[in-house]
């Protein structure tokens, strides 16, 4: 379900920098449906990959063979993300907030920390460079608190201020795709509000899964299952030993 | 390998392991575990596996990434543990993001002090490495991220073909093969094969690393193991799997350095406890080439 709705929020032409995991599953859903011509970027340097296996890692050989160009991470954070060629970039985290901070770094404080995580890798700069990000985690009140213990990837209202003002050049997080609704940016406050509902989910489910009082748009849309299509895809052809989607 | 390491790799080094989750010679790493260096800075965007066993080994004092965990699976436990519990194996760290850490070698590739950047604004990271920092640009004015220069007293790179100079072709992931390379006082070069100078100066825009720039080059087939060499084996994802439940106990990770590190006196035994990794081998997809002449 995640995999499908991200992938629907993927346009065809787009330059994507892609996460592993369910963003890749997302990548190349979309690239089998209603986008044939994304361009997925890698950090490890794959351009316009066309993977033929899913990759296990962000560094998979099979992100090479076949792909567009193959350059060193210079280039990919300078001539791609900095330079501004990336449209849509997909992030997840141990801990997303009110404001769409992300927190892959730690859990407690950072000097004696309770859970060290992995740190940024490129989610950071990714965070602030892509025209906009989507955000995929599942909800749960640990993953979903008021304020993340540390940011990694700074959200819309970072040290509390617009993100223009500290010239950051990337819109930041658009969306919130989690396994229960799909919530919004909303422009006015920068607060991730609820915007959409999949389907048997009750709004008192999803403000279970967060750490602060929701706002809920009015008129909260109803998220249309997988088509048949869409599971065939993701079941038989993209990941048909399982390796992301939940059994 | 062993004279390599030996002559170049010393207590109290800054060391670096490099390649993007292609081309990490773990051969490399396992030999300064078994010569027991100590005291290492040990630079790298990934960790990875390897460093998580030199950690694990005692070899280390400081740790300098952007990334660590287990590739496609999770957690680097031995890492985890001496940063968790920093009573038991104190070991310092300073961390940036993938790309800091890529500026900071391409500063130290081009022999500056630093490198500016646009990035960390609105991050907590600026707050916990006082060596990112800013500067105004002094021709608009705005303020730009730095990052200081890395510059390792020895970078090892594992790649494909190399010739006995040291003129090093790489094909596939680069990460940051080269800058690393250029960054550093010492360079080892570790190869799947060794070629005859006339293979590198058949296809000279494939070469990554100039001779000029590199102190030794070791044959090593299947150094990078259980990393990959793109066109020569595949990755071990099982080996990385296998590594979550290895690693969450000291004393599995022991006796995994004892059995396939210590217990062994170099590579090749490495290679004979392990026969199933033949089945890794890459299979053919070569490339139609490409006409150099004028």
């Amino acid at each position: 379900m995640m995999a499908a709705v991200a992938a629907r929020e993927l346009r065809n032409g787009e330059v994507v920098f892609v996460g592993i995991g369910l963003p890749n599953l997302a990548c190349n859903l979309a690239r089998a449906t209603h986008a044939p011509r994304l361009v997925l970027i890698y950090e490890s340097g794959a351009v316009g990959a066309v993977p033929e296996r899913l990759p296990v890692s962000i560094g998979d050989p099979a992100l090479v063979t076949g792909s567009l160009m193959v350059c060193g991470m210079a280039d990919v954070f300078q001539g791609m993300l900095q330079n501004g060629r990336i449209e849509v970039g997909f992030l997840g985290g141990a801990q997303v907030d009110r404001y769409g901070n992300i927190n892959t770094t730690v859990i407690g404080p950072y000097a004696r920390p309770k859970v060290r995580l992995p740190g940024s890798g490129g989610a950071a700069e990714i965070a602030i460079h892509a025209r906009r990000t989507l955000i995929v985690a599942q909800l749960g009140p640990r993953a979903f608190p008021e304020r993340v213990d540390f940011v990694t990837s700074p959200g819309l209202r970072p040290q509390g201020r617009l993100r223009r003002e500290l010239r950051m050049p990337g819109a930041g997080p658009v969306k919130v795709i989690t396994d229960k609704a799909i919530l919004e940016a909303d422009e006015a406050t920068g607060e991730m509000v609820l915007a959409a509902l999949y389907p048997g989910v009750s709004v008192p489910d999803v403000q279970a899964g967060v750490g602060w009082a929701l706002t809920c748009r009015s008129g909260l849309a109803a998220v249309a299952p997988p088509t048949p299509q869409e599971l065939r895809l993701l079941r038989d052809v993209l990941d048909p030993k399982r390796l992301f989607l939940r059994q | 390998m062993r004279d390599a390491i030996a002559r170049f790799v010393h207590d109290g080094d800054t060391v670096v392991i490099e390649g993007f989750t292609h081309l990490i010679c773990f051969a490399a790493g396992h030999e300064i575990i078994r010569q027991r260096r100590r005291d290492l800075t040990l630079a790298r965007l990934t960790p990875d596996l390897i460093y998580d066993q030199m950690i694990g080994a005692g070899c280390a004092r400081k740790l300098v990434f952007s990334w660590a965990g287990n590739p496609g699976v999770g957690s680097l436990h031995a890492f985890r543990r001496a940063v968790e519990a920093p009573g038991t194996a104190p070991l310092e760290i300073e961390e940036y993001s993938h790309f800091g850490m890529v500026a900071r070698f391409s500063a130290g590739a081009a022999r500056l002090p630093f490198w500016p950047l646009r990035d960390y604004m609105g991050t907590d990271l600026p707050r916990v490495n006082p060596r990112i920092k800013t500067v105004p640009c002094p021709y608009t004015g705005e303020d730009l991220a730095t990052v200081p220069a890395l510059n390792p007293d020895v970078t090892i790179v594992h790649a494909q073909r190399a010739d006995a100079d040291g003129n090093t072709q790489i094909w596939g992931l680069l990460g940051v093969q080269r800058e690393a390379a250029f960054a550093s006082a010492r360079v080892i070069v570790v190869v799947e094969e060794l070629v005859d100078e006339q293979v590198i100066r058949s296809d000279p825009n494939r070469t990554v690393i100039p001779g000029m720039i590199v102190d030794a080059v070791v044959v090593e087939p299947w150094g990078a193991h259980p990393s990959y060499a793109q066109g020569y084996y595949d990755r071990d994802n099982d080996f990385y799997v296998a590594w979550e439940d290895i690693s969450r106990s000291p004393d599995r990770l022991t006796r995994y350095l004892d059995e396939f590190v210590y217990g062994v006196p170099d590579r090749a035994a490495y290679l004979k406890k392990q026969p199933h990794v033949t089945r890794l081998k890459a299979k053919e997809r070569v490339c139609a080439g490409v006409n150099y002449g004028y």
